[in-house]
């Protein structure tokens, strides 16, 4: 293959015992986009480090090679390696605030590369410097370059990153998840410049992605990873028409699609990679499971046009389902009628404001409107989506809501009470009455507190059940609801992965048998197979237990599968509320109209991505704070924020001109 | 002969502290136990804990106070001694039995330093007398003269070897035989797997400590009955038995330094983390202010304060040994008073931290106090830094009362002291030649327990932390 820009054969890396990667293959051809899917665990980071070189001290090349232009990279002495780093091979990490050095100005991080790779001096660095910058699609190039880090913005930071990585005028470039970490609107903003830097330069890309979504539009071949292993190589077209090996095709179906049903988890977790594995290292969890699997390791099959797949199934005469299981079943029991008349919860213009230090010492006092007069309705047994982006002031929203963040103004009313009772009694239940999961399961469990004890705190300290023996009854029964056996009520966090964790702290926040869970971004932090699992639990508890949600996130589609209403908020506002479907479907406030288009999905060819990021919500733009980044603003709404007005359909949006539904 | 026990306030400090821990051991929550059965598995954990038993079984052997009755006189009630005594003195009295005049090196027979003698002859000459230990010798084993010193000290020597070696032995199995009998299996299969390796107890380790523990122990036991091992001082005290005392003290001023620290910077650390605004403000308040005066000149200024107390008051303390006591006492204290503010710093800034954890924030949702959350969720995250800082100010508080001695505002002059033999090495280390051996062992004994002490806190931390207790 000499037509190939990187070709990695039979790579295989250990840090201790651990395989991390485990004999992968592929190649990379310049202009080509590569994708390595794979959850996390699965070793696709490892292998973008194998080929920089910069594997953690305790890890091993055990076999295999790189070559990069048929260069043997692991035969290269350390000197030569520094000049193919950063020089022949770019890469950007998946962090771009902390892949920045804080005190040097971006001006002097940019011209270190550029002087080192292009050795250049001077006035010509100077102006390398802001060409590069203006080529990632900075404005004020040679103004920014004299500014820190901090001072910009995160999508910001990772175009800086981007030039930074292209001034060795690489022929590869390494992303690694270089989206993961961004709002979605900006993130098709780097997407769409990445494919823009690629055409234009001719670079090959290896790009690291858990988003089969990103995957879809940024990908020439797809290749797949499942513990350590590449299961799946394909074109792009062959893959997404029709993905073969059982663990793709179950990434597509864990996929929220359809509301009201039910998405399709892959059961268990990733394989521990020092355990020693006899057959397919994804037996465990394959529903097409055959005898063979469990014995012996599947060979590579192909199966013509660059589609190779490493699937006993694949070559059986049980040939397996045709296409990506979409055909889901519905949800057994029917979502509960939501219009009751009595609001469980009821927020009225509620307000948080924090105060800022002033710069100066007499300088006047700002404030930061983290939540600026939000109104929400919440029935019993509803499930009610908070969108936005981050920043948007919809987790401090929550954190009022279970009475973690006092309100500044306003009111917040459980069952027709306002919260904050002085009576301790009342405090109390409104406490078990409101509780929440939090974001990530790794931080919200005290690492030093058994499972046992996790559970029973709320129990005992909210008095919901004081006697000893009858708590350990529920506890258990408890742990049956979220799927986990009774065994684990003896054990530390530590020892369960991502997806068991927030289980368990979703069985702590049921615990105190609350009426209203308030859920921030329950999923963000874990994995696509693990996150239809808590998805479909959520779902399943709320039926079975009648269960109001609250659901904060910043995936709209995953809003749209699981709620029934939505509201989209931006700057502290919520710009638009209504019947999710009707929202998901034909959006009437620009911004949710945007953020639906941001998100790429398996069949859009082409990102429709805003301006600009969205604004500091210490000093939002006067009148409609949407309306710089907005494509449809007229004077007006410089100037005064617009009123709330209802749309035929009963949707409340915040707009002058709303999209007209029915035009839409 | 009878006797009269004698309880010192910091003996019974030092009891009441080890009391606490004992019911700890035997009361202590499931993972308390889990943790502690862990630590021993650790080879680390086991050595340095040994030679630390060591120590605090000499610390407390020498905390157990007592007074003889003096020879009954007729018509008068019984009378005690004014000598106060503790278990320690008794055990090694034999080595402080025979003063010398001045220095003598380790080992050696005469002294150190050329002193007007009368000859045999009846001329006066200047030479080397022999020490008067070695006179008490000769006196009753001639024969032992006529085969040499140097042979002698050999086979001393090898004698203690050889009774390490066979005690150490002994009490392996003994432990081998204790843990046979808890674990329900045969000796001999213990022993086995014990030897190979392959039990979770690292008896190898175990064992090689423990052998030269007690060699070092037999061969001093031996050579003392002879020499002054490690030499005497200046007043022709033996420094063996002087840094044996120091253990005390060392151990007290560590241990009862750190009891004095420790609430002040947890309790002031957490809850001007935890609470923050106007609670924060007067800790950090009370804090820099006792940070910008001078450590060591509160110290000093409390130190004469009290001296002049004691002057002034002297019906309070009927002996030498409880004035003693009160004045280390009271360094404790002060010392304690002028260092938990680092401490207590750090802690606060962690606390900051932990505080906006969302497993501290679940808790608030669900409605814990305030307190219970300080306890269970703040606290035990911030144990490791509490012990690593304990620990090391153990050792600082160990290191400071030879700072202190040496200003003359340590301990009182009279008690041993590491400090004081440092304070004394000043000159010793000026004259020519250079007499060393105190210093050396002052600090010996000082370095062991140091570092051995912070080993311990070390593998400590591993295993009472569950993350670490996965490796």
């Amino acid at each position: 293959m000499s037509e190939s820009l990187l070709q990695v054969s039979e790579l295989r890396i250990t840090i201790d015992k651990v395989r991390v990667v485990d004999g992968i293959s592929f190649a990379v051809a310049p202009c080509q986009t590569f994708v390595l899917l794979g959850e996390s665990g699965s070793g696709k980071s490892m292998t973008a480090l194998a080929i920089m070189r910069l594997l953690p001290e305790s890890a091993r090349y055990q076999a295999g090679d790189i070559r990069l232009h048929g260069q043997d990279l692991l035969g290269l002495p350390e000197s030569a390696m520094r000049s193919v780093r950063g020089g022949t091979v770019g890469m950007i990490f998946q962090e771009p605030m902390t892949s920045l050095n804080p005190v040097l100005t971006l001006g002097e991080q940019l011209e270190e590369s550029l002087s080192l790779h292009r050795g250049l001096h001077g006035r010509a660095l100077h102006e390398a410097a802001a060409d590069l910058l203006q080529s990632v699609g900075i404005a004020d190039a040679a103004q920014r370059l004299r500014d820190y880090p901090f001072q910009i913005s995160g999508g910001m930071k990772q175009r800086v990153m981007i030039a930074i990585s292209l001034a060795g005028n690489p022929a590869l470039l390494i992303a690694d998840e270089p989206t993961t970490a961004l709002d979605v609107t900006v993130q098709a903003q780097v997407l769409e410049l990445l494919r823009k830097v690629q055409r234009e330069r001719g670079m090959g890309m290896l790009l690291i992605t858990h988003d089969l979504a990103v995957a879809a539009y940024m990908a020439d071949q797809v290749g797949v990873m499942y513990a350590g292993e590449l299961v799946e190589m394909a074109p792009r077209a062959a893959f997404f028409k029709q993905a073969q090996h059982p663990y793709s095709q179950k990434l597509f179906a864990a996929l929220p699609a359809q509301p009201d049903q039910v998405l399709k988890a892959i059961a268990g977790s990733v394989p521990a990679l020092d355990s020693v594995f006899e057959g397919c290292r994804f037996a465990g969890r394959c529903d097409e499971v055959q005898a063979i699997c469990r014995s012996v390791a599947p060979v590579w099959q192909d199966l013509g046009n660059g589609h190779q797949v490493r699937c006993h199934a694949v070559s059986s005469p049980f040939q397996i389902k045709s296409g990506p299981a979409l055909t889901l079943s519905r949800s057994a029991q029917p979502v509960l009628s939501v219009h009751h008349k009595q609001a469980l919860l009821t927020v009225r213009d509620a307000q948080v404001y924090f105060d800022l230090r002033s710069s100066t010492l007499f300088g006047k006092r700002r404030q930061l409107k983290a939540v600026d007069g939000v109104d929400l309705d919440l029935f019993p047994g509803e499930t009610l989506a908070l969108v936005g982006e981050s920043g948007c002031g919809k987790t401090t929203l929550g954190k009022s809501l279970v009475q973690l963040q006092p309100l500044t103004a306003g009111r917040i009313e459980l069952d027709g009470v306002a919260l904050g009772g002085k009576l301790r009694r009342v405090l109390q239940a409104q406490r078990a009455a409101i509780q929440m999961v939090f974001q990530d399961p790794f931080a919200s469990l005290n690492p030093r507190m058994r499972i046992h004890a996790l559970l029973e705190e709320g129990m005992v300290a909210l008095g919901v059940e004081p006697d000893a023996p009858r708590r350990q009854i529920l506890l258990e029964q408890l742990m049956t609801q979220v799927g986990m056996s009774k065994q684990v009520l003896n054990r530390y966090p530590h020892e369960f992965s991502g997806g068991q964790r927030q289980r368990i702290a979703i069985a702590r926040a049921l615990a105190v048998q609350p009426r209203l869970l308030v859920c921030d971004e329950p999923t963000s932090a874990l994995d696509v197979s693990v996150q239809a699992q808590i998805v479909n639990l959520l779902r399943e508890l709320q039926t079975s237990m009648g269960l109001s949600l609250l659901f904060i996130t910043h995936n709209l589609p995953l809003a749209r599968h699981l709620a029934q209403r939505m509201a989209v908020m931006y700057l502290g506002r919520i710009v638009e509320q209504g019947d999710s479907a009707a929202i998901a479907a034909s959006p009437a406030h620009p911004y949710s109209q945007a953020l639906l288009q941001s998100v790429p999905t398996l069949t859009t060819h082409a990102l429709v991505s805003l301006r600009g990021e969205p604004a500091s919500a210490s000093h939002p733009p006067t009148g409609c704070h949407f309306h710089p980044r907005c494509p449809r603003a007229e004077a007006v709404c410089q100037v005064i924020y617009p009123a709330i007005r209802t749309l035929q359909d009963g949707r409340q949006v915040a707009c002058y001109f709303p999209i007209d539904p029915v035009a839409a | 002969m009878g006797w009269q026990p004698v309880i010192l306030w910091a003996d019974g400090l030092i009891w009441l502290t080890v009391a606490a821990v004992g019911l700890l051991f035997w009361r202590g929550a499931d993972g308390f136990r889990a943790g502690w059965q862990h630590l021993w598995r650790k080879p680390v954990a086991m050595a340095a804990g040994l030679v630390l038993l060591c120590y605090v079984g000499i610390g407390l052997l020498d905390s157990l106070h007592f007074r003889l009755r003096l020879p009954a006189q007729a018509g008068m009630s019984a009378q005690y001694s004014v000598e106060v005594n503790s278990v320690l003195d008794v055990l090694i009295a034999h080595l402080n039995a025979y003063p010398e005049q001045t220095y003598s090196a380790p080992l050696a027979k005469h002294l150190f330093v050329k002193m007007p003698t009368i000859l045999p002859d009846g001329h006066l000459a200047l030479t080397y007398p022999d020490l008067t230990l070695y006179q008490a010798q000769k006196l009753g084993h001639d024969e032992q003269r006529a085969r040499g010193r140097g042979q002698e000290k050999i086979r001393l020597g090898l004698r203690g070897v050889l009774v390490g070696v066979l005690l150490a032995a002994a009490m392996t199995l003994l432990f081998a035989g204790w843990q046979a009998y808890r674990e329900g299996m045969p000796l001999r299969d213990l022993l086995r797997t014990a030897l190979q390796g392959k039990h979770p107890l690292p008896w190898r380790t175990g064992w090689a400590t423990l052998t030269v523990l007690c060699v070092l122990g037999a061969m001093m036991a031996e050579w003392s009955t002879v020499y002054h091992v490690l030499g005497t001082d200046k007043i022709g005290q033996d420094v063996l038995y002087q840094s044996m005392k120091g253990v005390r003290t060392g151990l007290m001023m560590g241990t009862l330094t750190t009891l004095v620290t420790l609430p002040l910077a947890v309790g002031l650390g957490i809850a001007a983390g935890y609470f923050g605004g106007w609670v924060d403000d007067v800790i950090q308040y009370i804090y820099t202010t006792l940070n910008s005066i001078p450590g060591v000149l509160l110290i000093v200024a409390a130190v004469l304060l009290m001296q002049g107390f004691i002057e002034t008051h002297p019906a309070l303390f009927d002996s030498a040994a409880s004035r003693a006591d009160f004045r280390l006492l009271f360094l404790c204290g002060i010392l304690g008073v002028t260092s938990w503010t680092s401490l207590c710093r750090v802690l606060r800034g962690e606390t900051f931290k932990l505080r906006e954890q969302d497993y501290v924030l679940a808790a608030r949702t669900l409605g814990v106090s305030d307190w219970r959350i300080m306890g269970r969720h703040v606290l035990p995250n911030l144990l490791h830094l509490i012990l690593i800082s304990m620990v090391m100010d153990f050792s600082g508080f160990v290191l400071a009362e030879a700072v202190l001695s040496y200003l003359g505002v340590g301990v009182d002059p009279a008690m041993a002291s590491w400090g004081n033999m440092i304070n004394a090495a000043r000159l010793e280390l000026s004259r020519e030649p250079v007499v060393w051996w105190p210093l050396a062992s002052a600090f010996g004994w000082m370095f062991v327990l140091v570092l051995s002490a912070n080993l311990f806190a070390d593998s400590l931390r591993e295993a009472f932390d569950p993350l670490g207790r996965r490796r």
